[in-house]
């Protein structure tokens, strides 16, 4: 294969722009190997975030001609001859270096989520699940975290709602607790309140651009969003939390 | 050119965040001191994260007949009884319990009919015995540690890379890094430290391992003073991808052969039946039917030649590929298409459907893969005491890949995940109690400290000329890969010998363009160190045992030789150079050796 021309985004928050590259290619490739390439040979201080190489652990989340991917699943064959490829770091979060960025917003969130509040074990101790009760949360399990989602969610991308707003990564993290059989703990409001679940409008994008093809929003948010009207909207259920005094505060 | 730096104190640091390194610092901090983990990259992207099979524990949920007696005698004798036998003892009986555990923790293994937890069967296991998500075992288990670890209270420093460890006399007091978001040194008082790095795969051209493999544990021991020993033994996985070229060596899971994959030549022949080993003649079928009929019936038929540990099936593909009998691009067929259904094959093996798919154009439930070994694991590490994890230096801890032992000259597939819970919780335990017990104040010397920053700058303050650190990388890569690979022999360890020490002279004139602040070539120019360093160590073990067993095999000394049995090389720094020596294993217990059945 012939050279191509990569356009990669060269900077930090204070300053930086866009610098062309010609890179040779070799059949097979793909946009990681690119990227080693050039900084092995022209720009040994390019800043990637990369680990597996094998699409198993979710670091090197960048924006490839303007779509999230993962720049080691991403086969150079998927482009014309001839085409420039550009390669910008994910804008949901603060740069650090060129295609690197930090990414501790996740992290924060994640902490916010309470742990699994195990129930009572069977008799013998053990704890038996059908693999049916489960295959949907292993679905949601299959997550590299790599944060694609959370980058392309025009709820984080654009808004300045962070705090409020968990992200598709947390809603699929927190339905596949509630919906986890050993799990007992009630979600639903900090679901409701913590998480924002409400401010996602279902556009389907993170469910898009996804490496692991998880149905976020069929199998995750959807599910959620009706747990949360069943428990919220349900007249019934209303006037029994009114006579109770209100849902339980979120435990940790 | 000197610099400023922060200062974390702990009771207990954790080098390392995968399955070992959470395990350690999970329980430290249940014992109630303050515990400090550091990452060389982001929290939850720890090599930890590829595994794929599942984890090793004789459960007995699919074969009630299994128990850590047998699980026992298959590890010893995978590694052909060069390991510390206590190791494989607690690691047998404890794996069952460590497992259970991280279901209480939230992971979901895929469950048997009954709803319990579902085992597989992998090489020189004989019972089904690896509990497993899918074929992505490794996932599940670092995020159910990593999601647990976050309420525990532990500090977690991430892409922050050690480069030395401290030592206030004989005793160790911490440990120098630098952060990679700013590029800023960091000093870590501690009483106590846990390493669990992993490996060393990085230091081979074609790999399954990801770049945090550099050696950094096992340099970083013995630069404090640790014994190492086991060095020599590098398992080849017998499965990687060969092609296209930029895969080549991401690993092809052990499971496809344990769900009914098989290995064939470019003549279609199941060729590893040509390849039993007399030491494990007497338990793997001879005939193609015996083999099959094993999957579901253990009780009648011997095992399939295709799941003999990873040592003899690497050993075969490279002989069928020297034969001319390969594929087109160098390796073997793995079938499973014709041998099970597209939906089967997808249920239990979607990653590899998926990476098959995506990278190489190939549909694994249409046609075969192409395979070929890939440098995979190192059995040896630094020197531990098997009920404690306490290595030869006071306060130093070392668990998972970066210690040795257990494993002895070859591990079998599913005992590393397993190993990591076992050894992980032991470190972090005793390193929890002896940091309660040495009390008092820990002690850093600054002069120290401002000359190990001195030195991890030189690569950016350096001007004219200098060498380029993914050169040096790339060499290095190069070199193993052709002189100590799977096959190796006298003179080219020598000829090694001699090439990885003009490496260490080049890497002493490296230089960087740019920053501190996240700078790859920075970070590669700091990983040469350590990189270099178990380069050099693997190859003089491998030139001291002259003899082939296990990860180890050579050429000019094609047998096993029982004197070897007897001993572990050992390496050790002195005078700034590396010395080995040969010293005797534990003896082993008449109980225990009762277990093993036939002796080799």
């Amino acid at each position: 294969m012939p050279a191509v021309t990569l356009r990669v985004f060269r900077g930090d928050a204070a300053a930086g722009g866009f610098r062309d590259y010609r890179v040779e290619t070799e059949p097979g490739m793909v946009v990681l190997d690119v990227v080693h390439r050039l900084q092995a040979t022209q720009a040994t201080d390019l800043a990637v975030r990369w680990n597996c190489k094998a699409g198993k652990c979710g670091s090197c989340s960048a924006e490839i001609n303007g779509v999230p991917r993962l720049l080691c699943m991403t086969r150079m064959n998927l482009f014309a001859d001839g085409e420039t490829i550009t390669l910008a770091p994910m804008r949901a979060f603060p740069l650090i270096r060129d295609l690197v960025t930090d990414v501790s917003f996740n992290y924060e969130k994640a902490k916010q989520i309470a742990p699994l509040r195990l129930r009572a074990p069977e008799a013998d101790g053990s704890y038996r699940m059908m693999q049916e009760d489960i295959d949907r949360i292993q679905e949601f399990h299959k997550c590299i975290e790599c944060f694609l989602c959370q980058d392309v969610c025009h709820v984080i991308r654009d808004h300045d709602t962070k705090r409020a707003f968990a992200g598709p990564r947390f809603f699929i993290k927190l339905a596949s607790l509630e919906m986890h059989p050993l799990d007992t703990r009630d979600r639903i409001d900090a679901i409701r309140r913590e998480a924002g679940l409400g401010l996602c409008n279902i556009t389907k994008c993170c469910t898009e651009v996804c490496p692991e093809h998880i149905h976020i929003t069929d199998n995750g948010i959807i599910p959620l969003k009706e747990r949360v009207v069943d428990e919220f909207c349900d007249p019934v259920i209303w006037l029994l939390r009114k006579l109770r005094g209100g849902p339980e505060a979120p435990a940790s | 050119m000197a610099r400023d730096w922060e200062t974390h104190e702990h009771d207990v640091i954790v080098v390392g965040a995968g399955g070992a390194g959470l395990r350690a610092a999970i329980e430290a901090a249940a014992q109630g001191v303050s515990v400090g983990l550091i990452c060389k990259s982001l929290l939850g992207k720890a090599h930890t994260v590829m595994a794929e099979g599942g984890i090793a524990a004789a459960l007995g949920n699919v074969w009630p007949e299994d128990s850590w007696r047998v699980h026992f005698r298959d590890t010893m004798r995978g590694g052909k009884m060069l390991n510390n036998w206590r190791m494989a003892q607690l690691h047998a009986q404890e794996a069952p319990d460590r497992v259970l555990e991280l279901e209480r923790w939230g992971a979901l293994f895929d469950r048997t009919k009954d709803g319990r937890i579902l085992q597989r069967d992998f090489g020189g296991h004989r019972y089904a015995r690896l509990a497993h998500v899918g074929d992505r075992t490794g996932l599940e288990m670092i995020r159910t540690l990593q999601d647990h670890a976050v309420h525990q209270g532990i500090d977690v420093h991430m892409e922050t890379t050690v480069l030395r460890l401290l030592k206030d006399g004989d005793r160790v007091c911490g440990a120098f890094a630098y952060r990679r978001d700013r590029g800023d040194f960091v000093v870590f008082r501690a009483k106590a430290v846990v390493l669990a790095t992993g490996g060393i795969g990085k230091a081979w051209a074609i790999t399954s391992n990801s770049w945090e493999y550099t050696g950094d544990g096992h340099s970083l021991a013995l630069w404090a003073g640790a014994d190492l020993i086991d060095m020599e033994f590098v398992q080849f996985h017998p499965t990687g991808m060969v092609w296209p070229p930029s895969v080549r060596g991401i690993l092809v899971t052990e499971g496809v052969r344990g769900d009914g994959g098989t290995l064939k030549n470019n003549q279609g022949e199941r060729f590893m039946f040509r390849y039993v080993p007399e030491y494990f003649r007497a338990e793997t079928a001879d005939t193609e039917a015996e083999a099959d009929r094993w999957y579901a019936d253990k009780t009648n038929n011997r095992r399939t030649p295709d799941l003999l540990p990873r040592d003899e099936v690497a050993r075969a593909i490279n002989a069928e590929v020297k034969a001319g009998r390969g594929t087109p691009h160098g390796g073997v067929f793995l079938d499973i298409c014709t041998r099970r259904p597209a939906d089967y094959i997808k249920k239990r093996l979607p990653s590899m459907y998926h990476q098959f798919k995506e990278l190489a154009d190939v549909d694994i439930t249409k046609d075969p893969m192409e395979v070929g070994p890939t440098c995979h694991y190192v059995m040896g590490g630094v020197r531990v005491d098997a009920d404690s994890a306490a290595s030869t230096v006071p306060g130093l801890f070392a668990a998972g890949e970066v210690a040795g032992g257990l494993h002895g000259s070859n591990r079998l597939g599913g005992n590393s995940l397993s190993d990591l819970l076992v050894f992980g919780r032991r470190a972090g335990f005793h390193a929890a109690l002896y940091a309660k017990d040495r009390g008092g104040q820990v002690k850093v010397e600054p002069s120290q400290v401002e000359s190990l920053a001195r030195e991890a700058l030189e690569p950016l303050s350096r001007r004219a000329g200098g060498e380029n650190p993914y050169a040096i990388q790339h060499e290095l890569q190069e070199t193993m890969q052709r002189l100590v690979g799977i096959i190796r022999t006298e003179s080219e360890l020598r000829e090694a010998v001699g090439a990885i020490e003009r490496l260490k002279e080049r890497a002493g004139r490296v230089r960087v363009d740019g920053g501190s602040a996240y700078n790859p070539g920075w970070h590669t120019a700091l990983d040469l160190r350590s990189l270099l360093a178990v380069a050099e160590c693997s190859t003089l073990a491998a030139l001291e045992r002259r003899e082939s067993r296990g990860g180890h095999t050579r050429e000019d000394y094609p047998k096993a030789d029982p004197e070897w049995g007897k001993v572990n090389v050992v390496l050790r720094r002195k005078d700034g150079g590396v010395t080995l020596a040969r010293e005797p294993l534990p003896d082993l217990p008449a109980e225990l050796q009762k277990l093993l059945g036939e002796s080799s």
